[in-house]
């Protein structure tokens, strides 16, 4: 029940926009630390299974919000799939690139450092950092820096994705968690007696819920 | 080129097959019967582990994004095949005809090339098929690339899904078992991920020296070994190179010497041949000779 609160208090908060917000900052503050042309954030969207712009800041900032691309393809696909990041210093000649990065990105990169977004065992999308000045070779050290970036955006993307579970689970009515998100505002509504007496009863649905414990024995 | 996985090498603790190896245990009058074949010399030198070798006759796995087979770095390949998944979720082992989904797998054939140019490659693709399902496909993969007995399978791939862990874990020992030696790059990011974690493979992390047979035996396991992974010039689509980072790279770096070593010693186990590397590392006495 105290996700389904949560939930409801998450809505009312309208933590989605918050979270967006601190996306929004991880890409300017990634793109600012390595003094490069655009960063961006892609999540992958589990359901079409394709990877989605979620943050962008820099260059083609507005007009990429939201667009997809196949999830296992690609720079930020391998990136995806395997879980490994992945830094391309010097682009030369290469029209495959170029097509798919103009696609993906609005202009072609001279180079672009991607790294996973992974959430205890999940990968919840890409980071992507484009054209870093090329001052000097790619250190070990900036490679641990964007590993740092990734974490925090991985954090904020998993956030965000909670609160849009928990709206959908609030404006879906007939779904199948709607019954239980309409008794959880409910309970939040009543005053403190019934509610401690409502509060024992759910905990003793609880308790029928509860699955056997496993036979641990080897 | 077959749409099934080869059937599995035959069991070499088969005592029919192989009656002159005690598999199990050691009788008293066995004890002659398991002379090691390699005479290790009293300092084992990298002029000794692969001085003069090129790789050949040696078979490397690239279990990637596929390969470009024509680009110049890479010299051709033995064969390529793609893992998909069937309308009903099954999966197949089809000819791939599409060649590199990203570059990735081309970089990494080239880098086992340019260093053991007679060695053959052979690409598995196990990307292109979506995100979702991305894990069995994986996963049926490395089970055909053991299962053809490949001497070296490199692979930047892992995974933090612990219930694949298991099933990758097996089959890591299987390759380990069957002298299939599997080379897996390190996470350099503060995750538990696999396979590269199991003592059963050659995991691989970067330094950022520049030259190419450069590399260090870490005492701080479990990454084992650091080897060329920044600023690489590497093959990439279209023919064309790059130059890139990251110790995805460093692995076929580690894949190449092993095919160095395993073709010069190919009576080696992966335990031999990981000792060799040990003993070859910079670090250890290896950077000289």
């Amino acid at each position: 029940m105290t996700d389904l609160r949560a939930a409801v208090a998450a809505g009312a908060l309208g933590s989605e926009e918050s979270y967006r917000a601190l996306l929004q900052s991880i890409v300017e503050v990634a793109r600012a630390i390595f003094g490069a042309r655009a960063s961006s954030v892609f999540l992958h969207d589990e359901a079409a299974d394709e990877l989605v712009f979620e943050a962008v800041a820099g260059e083609g900032a507005e007009e990429l919000i939201g667009r997809r691309f196949p999830s296992s393809t690609g720079v930020a696909g391998w990136v995806l799939v395997t879980r490994q990041p992945l830094v391309i210093e010097e682009l030369q000649e290469d029209p495959r690139f170029a097509r798919e990065a103009a696609e993906s990105t609005g202009f072609v990169p001279k180079g672009l450092m991607a790294v996973p977004l992974l959430h205890d065992e999940r990968a919840l999308g890409v980071l992507e950092v484009l054209d870093r000045p090329q001052q000097a070779a790619f250190s070990l050290q900036e490679m641990e820096l964007l590993g740092l970036f990734a974490n925090e955006a991985a954090i904020a993307l998993d956030l965000l994705q909670r609160a849009r579970e928990a709206r959908a689970v609030l404006e879906d009515e007939g779904g199948e968690g709607a019954a239980l998100a309409r008794l959880a505002a409910k309970l939040a509504e009543l005053e403190p007696e019934r509610r401690e007496a409502v509060d024992r009863l759910l905990e003793a649905v609880e308790t029928l819920l509860e699955p056997p414990a496993l036979d641990d024995s080897l | 080129m077959a749409n099934e996985p080869a059937p599995a090498p035959p069991d070499e603790h088969d005592e029919d097959d192989d009656p002159g190896l005690p598999a199990w245990s050691l009788p008293a009058d066995a004890a002659g019967r398991i002379a090691i074949g390699v005479e290790w010399p009293e300092r084992v030198t990298r002029d000794w582990a692969f001085g003069g070798s090129t790789g050949k006759g040696v078979r490397v796995c690239i279990l990637d994004s596929g390969v470009e087979a024509h680009h110049p770095a890479v010299g051709g390949l033995e064969g390529a095949i793609a893992v998909v998944k069937d309308e009903e979720g099954e999966l197949e082992f089809v000819e791939d005809t599409e060649g590199d989904l990203c570059g990735h797998g081309t970089a990494c054939a080239g880098i086992v090339h340019s260093l053991a140019p007679e060695a053959s490659l052979f690409s598995v693709r196990v990307l292109g098929a979506g995100f979702k399902g991305s894990g069995s496909v994986l996963l049926g993969g490395l089970r055909w690339a053991v299962d053809q007995g490949f001497d070296v399978i490199n692979m930047s791939l892992s995974t933090t899904k612990r219930h694949f862990a298991d099933l990758l874990h097996e089959l890591a020992d299987s390759a380990y078992f069957q002298r299939t030696v599997l080379v897996a790059s390190a996470h350099n990011m503060p995750v538990e991920s696999y396979p590269w974690r199991f003592s059963s493979v050659i995991s691989v992390g970067s330094h950022e020296e520049t030259d190419p047979l450069t590399f260090f035996y870490n005492p701080n396991p479990p990454v084992e070994f650091f080897a060329r992974g920044m600023s690489v010039e590497v093959a990439w689509l279209g023919g064309s190179t790059i130059r890139s980072s990251g110790n995805s790279f460093a692995t076929p770096h580690v894949a190449g010497i092993c095919a160095l070593v395993m073709a010069k010693h190919p009576e080696l186990t992966p335990f031999q041949l990981k000792s060799v590397l040990y003993l070859t590392a910079n670090n250890v006495g290896g950077g000289g000779a």
